[in-house]
């Protein structure tokens, strides 16, 4: 087995190549401005540094979200394609997941919060029994909105809002490491993993802007 | 001619997943997917449901057009992606399919400007581009006239609009009429039926002292506005027919006018129109007509090749491969207002990580 895991639903912009048993090589930089200039290259680094090339890869792993549109269909498009390309399957694991697998270590056995930044003043969170199981859909939210009880919580999200989240802690950001090992684990136990497609959780913004479609430069 | 570059190109700058293949000039494939159903309902184009679309389209349709072109993928010599100007989101969806199909093949990348791919296009329908040649450029989005002496390298504004789009007022003035979006082909048919010389509506930016070769048609679409809203104000019935015929032939005199005369100005032998709004029946007739009569030789493309489409840019690819071209580096961006004077993104001068990037990718797959 060989994976290469990729995020880009946060503003970690997160590779990692994983042979089934340990992490090879990985690379996190966060920017939530430049997903698509950094994401190829990264992955280009990622495999200069294990001393392999792209078609030993056996499958992708991309995290479907939810993030903000944008940079989310970076990662999506660049693994939809890298796995047309190389004839190998693309498997999604929610971002939330990537996180709250990290979390292992850093938060005891009970339940927590995973929440990430949803702009807009709000969040994206769903509720976790432990570092592997999700106990609720992933949503999106006001934290205003939210009681989650006190439980302990980690993300971008939940230390940008201390009110609701008071017991907040790391890992901040989603790495591709965490998301691979989660996915080797997964499939080594034989379960399927979700289809790489966008966790958007908001509908589009319909409205068209004025002077819509006018793209000749001035 | 096999030896010609078979390049396979991608455009997602507004609503249309585009994938083409072309050998050279010889066009082999042209898939198209569109999402304008789902604007239809908002009357013009929604970025994030554009882009939505192209996430979803861009696998089957790289798939279909290597299918339609019966090539296979390790045999192409580059891929070629629009990389603007357009709507940054959707940009960025096409860019980041093209610069991972490009990298997993091993091939190299070229991010191409939209608006040369629209001229360059005219080389599967007609051969070669004469050079120079002047291009209208008109659509839902632009309204440019460009001189060109050489597609790879060298693209010179003339004029642009200096409002609204072309297409725009058309989908405006369907709007207006209650007539559905796009406006356009909806206009054209009317217009068949109606009278041109019925409604004398003004022909913007066609004063003495006005600039030469812009354009202008915010004017024009508030005027044939309020001409339509004051029969209805007065409880006359609008004469739909006759107001599209006289609209379209407004805008149609003043494009043909202005791209003639610039030819003229220039000593251009050869015009070419491109855009949605070339595929408009009457701006076909009327361009032909006044081309004669100056000495013009004019190049439309078929109506299918002058929307949007990947065709157009695998056209503008494969002539960057034959000329040599730089082909761009991996961290290449979507940019929403590449100017028009930049026909592609050349990869930067060679630093050691760029060679680095360029020797790890050759070696990836197939080589
Ligand atoms: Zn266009």
């Amino acid at each position: 087995m060989l994976l290469l895991a990729l995020d880009t639903a946060t503003p970690a912009v997160t590779v990692a190549l994983h042979d089934g048993t340990s992490v090879l090589a990985a690379s996190s930089q966060v920017d939530a401005r430049r997903h698509g200039e950094l994401l190829l290259p990264a992955v280009d680094r990622v495999l200069a540094e294990a001393g392999l090339r792209l078609d030993a890869v056996t499958g992708i792993v991309a995290g479907v979200g939810p993030g903000p549109y944008t940079g989310l269909r970076v990662g999506l498009m660049t693994a939809d394609t890298f796995g047309l390309a190389l004839g190998v399957p693309v498997h999604g694991l929610c971002t939330l997941d990537g996180l709250a697998y990290a979390a292992d270590g850093s938060i005891a056995d009970g339940p927590f919060v995973v929440a990430t930044d949803a702009r807009r003043k709000e969040v994206y969170w769903a509720q976790y029994a432990d570092s592997r199981t999700r106990v609720t859909e992933p949503a999106v939210d006001r934290p205003g909105d939210l009681d989650i009880g006190g439980l302990p919580a980690v993300g971008a999200g939940a230390l940008l809002y201390p009110d609701t989240f008071p017991d907040a802690r790391g890992p901040e950001h989603v790495s591709a490491a965490a998301l691979a090992a989660l996915a080797a684990e997964r499939l080594a136990a034989g379960e399927e993993l979700e289809a790489p497609r966008p966790l958007y959780l908001r509908r589009p913004d319909a409205q068209v802007p004025k002077n819509y479609k006018v793209v000749t430069p001035k | 001619m096999t030896d010609e570059p078979l390049v396979l190109g991608i455009e997602t700058s507004c609503d249309e997943t585009g994938v083409g293949i072309v050998r050279g000039t010889t066009l082999l494939a042209d898939a198209i997917a569109s999402s304008v159903d789902e604007h239809a309902r908002f009357g013009g184009v929604v970025p994030e449901v554009a882009s939505r679309a192209h996430l979803e389209a861009m696998v089957p349709t790289i798939d279909r057009a290597l299918k339609e072109a019966g090539v296979s993928a390790r045999d192409l010599d580059g891929i070629a992606v629009t990389a603007g100007p357009g709507l940054a989101g959707a940009l960025l969806v096409g860019v980041s399919a093209a610069k991972a199909y490009a990298y997993a093949l091993g091939k190299p990348l070229y991010g191409v400007n939209h608006l040369a791919s629209h001229i360059c296009v005219d080389q599967l329908e007609h051969g070669a581009l004469p050079e120079p040649t002047m291009a209208l450029l008109v659509s839902g989005g632009h309204s440019s006239l460009l001189l060109s002496s050489d597609i790879t390298s060298d693209v010179r504004p003339m004029g642009a609009t200096i409002d609204d789009a072309a297409g725009e007022a058309f989908d405006k003035i369907a709007r207006v009429l209650n007539l559905g979006f796009p406006g356009g082909p909806v206009i054209d048919r009317y217009a068949k039926e109606g009278d041109p010389r019925s409604i004398a509506f003004p022909r913007g930016l066609t004063g003495p002292r006005d600039a030469a070769y812009d354009f202008s048609f915010s004017g024009l679409k508030t005027s044939v506005a309020r001409w339509i809203e004051a029969k209805r104000a007065a409880g006359e019935d609008v004469p739909v027919r006759d107001v599209a015929a006289s609209f379209q032939e407004a805008v149609v005199d003043v494009l043909t006018r202005k791209a003639v005369r610039a030819c003229r100005d220039e000593g251009v032998e050869h015009l070419m129109i491109g855009g949605g709004v070339a595929a408009n029946s009457r701006l076909r007739v009327l361009a032909q007509e006044r081309c004669e009569a100056a000495g013009i030789r004019l190049r439309v493309p078929r109506p299918k090749l002058c929307t949007d489409n990947g065709a157009m840019v695998a056209a503008l690819g494969a002539e960057m491969v034959a000329r040599g071209r730089a082909a761009s580096d991996w961290d290449l961006s979507a940019d929403s207002s590449l100017p028009v004077t930049d026909p592609h993104v050349p990869g930067r001068l060679r630093s050691h990580s760029h060679d680095h990037v360029h020797e790890v990718a050759k070696g990836n797959l197939y080589s």
